[in-house]
């Protein structure tokens, strides 16, 4: 009797937070902003979605909470959870009819009531929304009552068609650049989002896909090539990225090539700020500061305007990088003694003191002041002057090459392997013999040399510099992609820097809310999955590893282990 | 001897030394020079060392919660000026209300008290919630990932508020028994610092008593002192910690509503640069030591103030009062590199 009541308070736990997750999504503006948005063109928008999928899954988790073998009990546990999500909608609505809340929550707006209840007259739409949230409910028994093999291949399907709604424009955009696939295009794709029949057909092609293949991992797919088999594979899966990187510009044209850079440069500052995170694990909050010394000498040494040297971009190269290292070790001396939290503070400051120094009267005359620098000089390559931004792209495309290149190799190198092992517990690697001067100082610096390097072709990229563009927030959307990506690992801060950085830029409705996500997702990763979307392997065995001594009888001694 | 004096002192030590001995000397020839140039009159340093005592009250009621939190969990709240922000953000809406009713001038004291307790509650109720939500499932995991989690759930609860209640600036209604000012040996002190000062001094005497004198307050001493035997001895740790969350919360919800008596604009980034100085001066004080706190924020109060002034303009610096900023956080670099311990904080190991 005790056990079926506490099933219940979990699942009606269940149903309040996916409809207090809903309702907040809907106040912060979330579901306004995507309220045009259609996903299946006329059909389905994204503020739907976001309405209801954190009911959905909370459903889920009620379902899976409940542990119950009989489906009447699955399914009233999901029923109960997606009611009680949608009564709480219900409740603010009926509330929103009475009072004005608008004086204080800015975006509890008639629009917002309409999108709540589709468009329909309220009472009516209230209803609707309500068993809108049952039917969520429903769906999630749905999913888990499915064999596992269906169930990530409906899931993989819905995530498909929705991404590709979202993307329309991108997509769209490429027709102009890339003539073979406009005729397909132009059937997938109606105004906003995906028409709803090649939605169908994109649902039932990619869930088939993985529906097949999710019998088999690929680690066995794998397994079951010779050596020289499975070389020649990753070696075209290479050569194939490869083509595609080089040739990206030309299909996506000038708009998207700009994003292309300015994902780049978020790219090339994660792999530096990720030696000194991930391999060494320095928190760093103050990364933004050598991204603006490396840009900051740029502009000082090329510009015609403060006319102090007026060096080319090449000449004035190792002079960036030189005084963003020097930077990088003088901030390392006096922070070697500190750990953790105070370093992230320490960092966090001196990045404003770069900031404050920069935007002051004082040093207006050789920095500019709030004007900034301007006329910074672009390469030259020969006679050939890298200047528009499909050129650049492929000169922050071969120092990302460089960069990962170098990160690549000194990642498992004596160097690396000291980072980690002072990252895992600097007395017992002092005790090895490390020298942690120099073994910490080499990470600020390298960490430095990589983020000036993307100053200095930030700098030479707008060929200005202003101290706006050196907020505290550049470095945590460094942090956070390298976060969310994987600590430590270089296909991470690949692929989560494409993802993180290149979203916002996509999704224009996305940008205003990014720091919002962002944060969100650092919560989560930390809480669900510290290691990451793309771990590095040897991080996630430590980490999962480290889960066991926390069962232990013990916990204290593993907090002290831990260095707390 | 020499030998070991050649054991000890490193190279690190030498520049590190050598950092400190410069900023010393760059302090004493600005301010020396300040001096001599008699720019500034005595009125002018008074009316700064008030306005900078007012502002070290608010910082101190920030400070309590870095430091209480520290004391007991030995983390950081990286998402404290978040929680700073909450509370006089919120209450703003009151504010505005009984501004307009007319309520606000006619029963001032009321009102404030009204408004502050709004602030308090809903900064206590944003501490609380990042605790059992955010920082609980993390307490036994290495130090990096509650630190990361703090500042993923700080730019969470900024850009929360932000679509909440709008990205622009809202102005609180002037009280008019605050306006103005008395005159003093020819020296303007103005009413608002004066309640400022006031305000800070009786919160902190409020949050001293809690914790040296009450049941509740020997319950966090002994938790801050050793967890497991403060368990063993009866005292439930979850409670005490989430009490530690809620007083540090209200302390800074009560920050944020003398903070807006001397600035009276909110907006959602207003808690960023106000929690990064109060945790300098929670450092600087001793963090985990709540007089230290007190006294930390007002030397920081006071530093920030004065500071420009006095030892940059001597130097040719233009506008010095940009840099007060800069200023606090070399501050901070400084007394984590000389004396981590903080002024009143005992000699912490290594590991802490």
């Amino acid at each position: 009797m005790e056990k079926q009541s506490s099933g219940l308070k979990q699942v009606v736990n269940n149903g309040l937070l996916g409809g207090i997750i809903s309702l907040l999504l809907a106040l912060v503006g979330m579901v306004n902003a995507f309220g045009k948005s259609y996903i299946v063109s006329d059909v389905i928008t994204m503020a739907q979605v976001l309405m209801l999928a954190p009911i959905l899954i909370l459903g889920y988790n009620a379902v899976t909470r409940s542990q119950s073998k009989s489906t009447v009990v699955l399914l009233g546990s999901g029923l109960l959870a997606g009611l009680v999500g949608g009564l709480v909608l219900a409740v603010f609505i009926e509330i929103g009819q009475v009072v004005n809340l608008r004086a204080m929550l800015i975006n509890a707006s008639p629009d917002l009531y309409k999108l709540l209840t589709f468009g329909l007259p309220i009472q009516l739409g209230v209803l609707m929304l309500v068993l809108a949230s049952v039917v969520s409910g429903g769906i999630a028994v749905g999913i888990y009552l499915l064999p596992a093999r269906l169930r990530r291949a409906v899931v993989q399907a819905f995530l498909w068609v929705s991404v590709l709604g979202l993307l329309r424009n991108l997509f769209v955009t490429m027709i102009e650049g890339w003539g073979p696939v406009k005729a397909l295009f132009r059937w997938m794709f109606a105004a906003s989002g995906v028409t709803p029949f090649a939605a169908v057909v994109i649902f039932l092609v990619i869930g088939v896909i993985f529906y097949w293949t999710g019998g088999t991992p690929a680690t066995k797919s794998k397994r079951q090539l010779t050596t020289r088999q499975q070389r020649t594979a990753r070696l075209s899966a290479i050569l194939g990225i490869i083509l595609i990187v080089l040739f990206l510009p030309r299909v996506l044209g000038i708009f998207f090539s700009e994003i292309l850079d300015n994902v780049g440069l978020f790219i090339l500052m994660g792999l530096g700020l990720n030696i000194v995170v991930g391999f060494a694990g320095l928190l760093d909050l103050g990364y933004v500061a050598f991204y603006a010394i490396g840009a900051y000498t740029m502009g000082v040494l090329t510009s015609p305007e403060l006319g102090f040297f007026n060096l080319t971009f090449w000449q004035a190269l190792p002079f960036a990088l030189v005084t963003a290292v020097l930077s990088g070790v003088l901030l390392g001396l006096p922070v070697l003694k500190m750990r953790g939290d105070y370093l992230a503070i320490v960092t966090l400051g001196f990045g404003e003191i770069i900031r404050l120094l920069v935007l002051s009267d004082w040093l207006r005359p050789y920095l500019g002041g709030t004007q900034g620098i301007q006329q910074i000089a672009h390469p030259m390559i020969g006679s050939l002057e890298i200047a528009n931004q499909q050129q650049l792209y492929y000169l922050i495309i071969v120092a990302i090459g460089i960069t990962a290149f170098i990160a690549w190799r000194l990642k498992d190198s004596r160097l690396g392997r000291a980072w980690m092992a002072l990252r895992e517990d600097e007395d017992v690697a002092k005790a090895m013999g490390i020298n942690h001067v120099t073994t910490k100082l080499m990470a600020f610096a390298m960490g430095a040399l990589f983020s000036g390097l993307a100053g200095a072709i930030f700098a030479t990229k707008l060929t200005s510099t202003y101290p706006q563009s050196f907020q505290f927030l550049v470095s945590i959307n460094v942090l956070s992609l390298i976060i969310i990506g994987g600590m430590g690992s270089i296909p991470g801060v690949l692929v989560g820097g494409l993802v993180f950085m290149g979203a916002p830029e996509l999704l224009r409705e996305f940008a205003e809310f990014r720091y919002l996500v962002y944060g969100a997702l650092m919560v989560a990763m930390m809480l669900i999955r510290p290691e990451g979307l793309w771990p590095e392997a040897r991080r996630r065995l430590e980490l999962h590893e480290a889960e066991e001594p926390i069962e232990d009888e013990n916990p204290q001694d593993v907090i002290q282990d831990s260095g707390l | 001897m020499l030998r070991t004096w050649r054991q000890r002192v490193t190279i690190t030590d030498i520049v590190v030394w050598a950092i400190g001995l410069a900023i010393a000397v760059i302090v004493v020839w600005g301010t020396i020079s300040t001096l001599q140039s008699g720019k500034y009159t005595g009125g002018t340093w008074l009316d700064l060392t008030i306005k900078g005592l007012a502002l070290g009250g608010v910082y101190a009621l920030i400070a309590m919660g870095y430091t209480l939190v520290y004391g007991i969990l030995r983390m950081i709240n990286f998402a404290h000026s978040e929680v700073f922000m909450s509370g006089p953000f919120t209450a703003v809406f009151l504010a505005l209300a009984l501004g307009q009713s007319g309520y606000l001038d006619q029963h001032p004291l009321i009102s404030m008290t009204l408004i502050s307790l709004v602030s308090m509650t809903v900064s206590a109720l944003i501490a609380i919630l990042l605790e059992r939500i955010a920082y609980r499932p993390l307490r036994n995991a290495p130090r990096l990932v509650p630190l990361i989690t703090a500042i993923g759930a700080s730019f969470f609860l900024q850009y929360v508020f932000r679509g909440l209640y709008g990205s622009g600036v809202r102005a609180y209604p002037t009280l008019a028994a605050l306006i103005g000012f008395w005159e003093l040996a020819g020296v303007r002190i103005y009413k608002t610092q004066v309640v400022v000062i006031f305000g800070a001094i009786v919160m902190m005497l409020v949050l001293y008593g809690i914790v040296q004198w009450t049941k509740m307050g020997k319950a966090m001493r002994a938790v801050s002192e050793d967890k497991e035997a403060a368990e063993l001895m009866g005292i439930d740790v979850d409670r005490v910690i989430v009490f530690t969350f809620g007083l540090g919360g209200a302390s800074a919800g009560a920050a944020g509503i003398l903070y807006i008596i001397l600035f009276p604009v909110v907006n959602f980034f207003m808690g960023f640069i106000p929690g990064l100085k109060a945790f300098t001066a929670a450092v600087l004080g001793g963090i985990g030591n709540v007089p230290g706190a007190f006294l930390g924020a007002m030397i920081l109060g006071l530093l920030e103030s004065v500071g420009p002034n006095l030892f940059l303009d001597g130097l040719g610096v233009i506008n010095p009062s940009q840099l007060k900023d800069a200023i606090a956080f070399i501050i901070l670099v400084l007394i984590l590199i000389f004396r981590p311990s903080g002024i009143l904080g005992e000699r912490l190991t290594d590991k802490a």
